[in-house]
Order: structure tokens, then sequence, then C-alpha cells
């Protein structure tokens, strides 16, 4: 079974979001990067199903030459091959990013080893589109399902579940097909040092995309960061001494006691 | 016309979907547009009388013996036609799993753009102006969306349910889409019900959270025993998940649960971005941290500078002698 697994680079923010002067992206200075959550567990679910049936993994970015780190992350963590497609920074919409992975996803496999299961992580953490996945699956016209916690693939059928208030949907699906996952699906394996350094070496594959224009836009015109309530907490006390103080509020301002 | 995807359970409609048609009433009233539902499901007619105090004008029964449960693609296709047939110029769902799912299958076979977890959308025609979270609303992104259809999805409890001025009859019209095979490959088999044990952490009204501090799996007995006094539940950072040192359905934030409790207590908890978008439904935080300078003391209401070791079994102590 051949897995892909797509995932994106993105900026690891921390206690405070900071933008650049022209407020169009965040000011990643002091910044590292990483791969959204549900993408990691999207990329060791791929593994994890090529360790159970055989096959071979794929990971593949759309981004800057930079996002060749997430690539080697998911080299690190065994995965078999990877896929940059190169743009030059910018921002690219979920239409463009979508069709860019389809034609690659259409032209990649060498050896006409077709993916029997694309892997995408439910939304991305900068974006949040929650359609890369879904617009990918109805270009090359296969089944998807998107939001899964749990996948099981027995005999080219996937049955995959989905959290619901107070139970889980189960799908079944034909492969090949498209399915998005959650973090929580699995969790991911941390690499070895020897792993790491191998994924240094390893070759990664790059392909030009084109950028598509399609009918109509969504496009940003610039970001805002809220003002957070950065006002102090009111400090109870240190150690334990402040646990009277904790006592009276728990009592007589939250009322839980 | 704008159309609202309107989710229900046995005809009685979500909130969610609710908040969604106060945006969508919104957009029609400055379009002079008809406002409509589309809706599924054998209890679809039901919301006939549900939705009249919404402004809806005509709503959109989606029926085909084939679409009996819910199917992604399904629906998606169905709205897409729908669509086609009534010459709409946006449909709005709310942003939710299914909101999302059946809007992006609409956007992709209509080759349209979508806009997810608006907060606000002006405009009219093919031209508006929104603005949506990222980052769990930590940031917010003005954009512009145009096209002959727009998608956009409603973010969760950011509009209010709002009743219109003046209440409609609406009409029920059904609509049988053509559907193929492919549109029906994937579909809910069944539903399987879990076992709720204790009290769901989004449901909780205290939570304790316990992060990197806490420092291994079995200081969570700690925590564990204060929730239990205060009738609450634990939960946890992703670093502490990642740890092994809790389940996943502990973790609090973007990519975890929303919480949003009447106080929040967060042991060793650095406050990242990531985290606290998780807890902004509390009332209260209360921090119990060693670092004065940690972005939680920032950002919680009340703080205690200290060991969480030391602080959490001093309180459930002195919480059992007053209570
Ligand atoms: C895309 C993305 C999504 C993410 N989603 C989530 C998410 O959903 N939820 C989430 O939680 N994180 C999420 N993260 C991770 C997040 O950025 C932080 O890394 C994480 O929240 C840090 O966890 P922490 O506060 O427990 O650990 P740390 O940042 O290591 O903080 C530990 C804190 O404990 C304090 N401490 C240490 N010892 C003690 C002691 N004995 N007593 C009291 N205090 C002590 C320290 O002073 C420090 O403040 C996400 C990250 C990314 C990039
Ligand atoms: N630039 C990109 N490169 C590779 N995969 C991407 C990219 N953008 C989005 N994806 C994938 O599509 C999923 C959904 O993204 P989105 O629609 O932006 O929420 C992500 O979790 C990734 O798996």
């Amino acid at each position: 079974m051949n897995v892909l697994a797509c995932i994106k680079r993105v900026p690891n923010t921390g206690a405070k979001i900071v933008l650049t002067d022209d407020n169009q992206r965040i000011d990643t200075s002091n910044l590292g990067f990483t791969m959204s959550p549900h993408e990691e567990c999207a990329v060791e679910e791929a593994i994890q199903q090529v360790e159970t049936h055989g096959g071979s993994t794929h990971v593949l970015t759309l981004g800057p030459e930079e996002a060749t780190e997430q690539l080697r992350t998911g080299l690190a963590m065994r995965a078999d091959e990877a896929t940059l497609l190169e743009t030059d920074g910018e921002e690219w919409g979920p239409r463009e990013t979508a069709s860019a992975i389809a034609t690659a996803i259409r032209d990649l496999p060498e050896d006409d080893a077709e993916f029997d299961l694309l892997l995408f992580g439910n939304e991305s953490a900068d974006m949040a589109n929650y359609q890369v996945g879904v617009r990918v699956a109805t270009e090359l016209d296969l089944p998807c399902v998107t939001g899964i916690k749990s996948l099981e693939v027995e005999d080219g059928v996937a049955t995959a579940k989905r959290e619901i208030g107070g139970g889980e949907e189960v799908y079944e699906i034909d492969l090949p097909a498209v399915v998005s996952v959650k973090e929580g699906i699995n969790e991911p394996r941390y690499a070895s040092m020897r792993a790491k350094m191998q994924a240094r070496r390893q070759e990664v594959g790059r392909l030009e995309p084109d950028r598509t224009e399609a009918p109509g836009t969504f496009e940003k015109t610039r970001l805002e960061a809220p003002e957070a309530d950065d006002s102090d907490a009111m400090v109870l006390g240190e150690g334990t001494d402040a646990v009277p103080e904790i006592v009276e509020l728990l009592e007589s301002e939250i009322e839980v006691l | 016309m704008i159309l609202g995807f309107v989710e229900h359970e046995s005809g009685v409609p979500e909130e969610t979907s609710l908040e969604m048609l106060t945006m969508a009433r919104e957009l029609a009233t400055d379009e002079e547009a008809v406002l409509c539902a589309v809706v599924f499901g054998d209890e679809g007619a039901a919301l006939k009388d549900e939705l009249g105090p919404y402004g809806i004008e005509e709503i959109h029964h989606v029926t085909h013996d084939r679409l009996e449960g819910y199917a992604p693609e399904g629906w998606g296709e169905s709205v897409a036609q729908l669509v086609s047939d009534l010459g709409a110029s946006t449909v709005a769902a709310a942003g939710t799993d299914r909101g999302h799912e059946v809007l992006a299958h609409a956007g992709a076979t209509l080759d349209a753009p979508m806009a997810t977890n608006c907060v606000d959308v002006t405009g009219a025609g093919e031209s508006y102006e929104v603005r949506r979270d990222r980052w769990g609303g930590s940031l917010v992104e003005h954009a512009r969306l145009e096209g002959e259809t727009k998608l956009v999805t409603a973010a969760e409890h950011e509009y209010p349910i709002e009743e219109a001025a003046s209440t409609t009859e609406p009409t029920v019209n059904e609509f049988t889409p053509s559907l193929e095979d492919a549109h029906l490959r994937v579909r809910v088999e069944r539903v399987e019900t879990a076992d709720e044990e204790g009290i769901p952490l989004g449901e909780a009204r205290v939570v304790v959270g316990g992060g990197r501090g806490v420092g291994g799996p079995e200081d969570y007995d700690k925590l564990e025993e204060l929730a239990d006094l205060l009738g609450g539940t634990v939960g946890a950072s992703r670093a502490a998940i990642n740890e092994g040192w809790r389940p996943h359905d502990d973790q609090i934030g973007l990519t975890g649960a929303q919480i949003s409790p009447d106080i929040y207590i967060a042991c060793g908890i650095s406050g990242a971005v990531q985290h606290m978008v998780g807890c902004k439904g509390a009332d209260k935080i209360l921090a119990i941290n060693t670092d004065s300078e940690a972005a939680i003391v920032q950002k919680a209401d009340y703080a205690v500078i200290g060991d969480l070791h030391e602080v959490v079994p001093e309180l459930t102590d002195a919480i059992r002698e007053v209570t």
C-alpha cells in the first residue's frame, strides 16, 4: 500500500503573536517552525499503515525552500520519500494549493504505483481553511472523509471513525481515498538522533507548481492580532501560604465549594 | 439569494446553525436578498415553524431515496445543485465539522471560493469583506471574498442567536438532486455510542489542568483528587500529552478540547497561544506556576507563584476541612 501525507510548514507561535510592520505575516524572527499536530499524526498514520500492510510512504509539502525542514522531520520519522512543491514563500490560498497538490499527485508515483491512501490534516494550523483535502479529492475524483480519529484498512477498504457528541460515526470507504485526520488518532513517534542524521542526507524531490487562476477570489488583505488582556493576574500569594486565599476565592467568588 | 445550510437534530435546529443565520440574515438585509435554508433528513420539513422567527422565506428540503443518513459528498453535491438551480449568490454554514465538510464539497464542485470561521462578513453582490479567525482566534485575517457564488462559515459562538424583526411563514420546497453512485461512496454506515465516564471536559464547571510542570504521570493523581473534590475534571497541555502522561482526550487547546468552566485551575502550564485558545470560554483562570514571568500569569485572573506539588495537596487538604 502506498500512502501519501500532505504537511505544511507553520510558525511555532509562542505566548503572543507579533505581526510584521505591514501586517501581512507573523513576525517569525524569534520563532521556530513546525507542522500542524494533525499533520504530524497524518505522517505517523501513513508510516503505521505501511508497517502493517507493506508499501511505501511519501510526504509532500507546498512551500518555500525552508519547508524541506518539515519534510526531513517526516523522513526522520521514517517516511520513505519526500517532495517539495517549491514556492517563493508567498502565502497560497486553499484552491491554488489544492490544485497544485492534485497535479503533483497525478505526476508523482514514478513506478506507476498509485497512492492508495492520501492523508491530510483536518485543518492547517495557520489558516484553518478546512478544504484543501476535499478539493484535492474532488480534482482527483476520489472519495473523501474528514475529521477522522481512527483508521483501519483491510482488503482495500478503510474503516474510518469520526467523533461526534456521545459517540462515533463509522465510514467504510473503498481505497484509493482521501482521509483527513485529527490529532489523537495516534501518538506520533519521536525520531531518533540517528534517524534525524540520516534524514538530513536523504534526497528531497522538487517540483515547480503552477499557480492557477480560479474563478472568484479569496484573498488576504491584512492580519490583525487582537489585543489580549495583558493586565497581570491578581497574585494570591506565594507557595502554600496562598492556600487560604484560594479557598476563599473558590468559596465566595467562584462559589464552587 | 442567501442560502443557509441548517443542521438539526430531529427537526430542532442546532444553536450553531441559528448563530450562522444571524450572519446570513445580515447579508440578506444588506443585499436586499431572500434568505433561504437548505435542510436534509426526514424531519427537515418540521423546521417550518422553527425557522420562521429567523426570517427564512423558503426552506429547501433535500430528499432522495439514496440519501438516508449523512453522506458528505452527496450532501455537498446536493447543495451545489441547489445553488445552481436557485442562482444563490452565497451559501453559509456553521463552522462545525459538518458545516465545513459539506461546504468544502459544495465549493469544490462549484469551484467557488470559501472563507471559514468568519466573525464578520459585509458587502453586497459579488464582493465581500470578511474577517475570520486564524490560530483559534488569536489572529484575525481581513480578506476579500469575491465570486458569483461565495461560501462562508460562521465561527462557533461568535454570532449571537437573534430573531428577525418580523416572523416569516417559510414555504417548504422539496428538492431532489440527481445523484450518481460516485456521490454516495462515502456515508455513515453506523453510529457507535461511547460509554461516557466522568464529566466531559467541555461541560465541566471546574477544570484542573496540568502541564509539563507536573513532571510525570503519577503526579496527576494530586490534580485528580482536587478536581474530584470540586466536582470537576482534569485536563492537560499538549506537552504533557506528548510526554505520554495523559491520553489525548484530555488535551485543551487549538487541536484539543474547548472548555468553558466557572474556573480553570492551570497548574504547571506556561500559557502558549495554542493552549489558551482552548480556555477562552473559562469564566476565571487561576494559574499555579513557579515562574512569575510565565505568560499564563498575565493571561490568568488569579495567580499563585509556587510549586504545584506543594500547593495542590495543601489546597486539597484545606478544602476537605471546610466541606
Ligand atoms: C499548531 C500547534 C497546535 C498546538 N495545539 C496545542 C493544544 O491544543 N494544546 C496545548 O496545550 N498546546 C498546543 N500546542 C503546543 C503549545 O505551543 C505549547 O508547546 C504547550 O502548550 C506547552 O505546554 P506546557 O505549558 O505544559 O509546557 P511548558 O511550556 O514547558 O511550560 C511548563 C510550565 O510549568 C511551569 N512549572 C515547572 N515546574 C513547575 C512546578 N513544580 N510547579 C508549578 N509550575 C511549574 C514552568 O514555569 C512553565 O511555565 C500547539 C502547538 C502548535 C504549533
Ligand atoms: N501548503 C501545503 N502543503 C501541503 N499540504 C497542505 C498545504 N496546505 C494545506 N495542506 C494540507 O491540507 C490540510 C488542510 O488545510 P486547510 O484547508 O488549509 O485547512 C492540511 O492539514 C494539510 O494536510
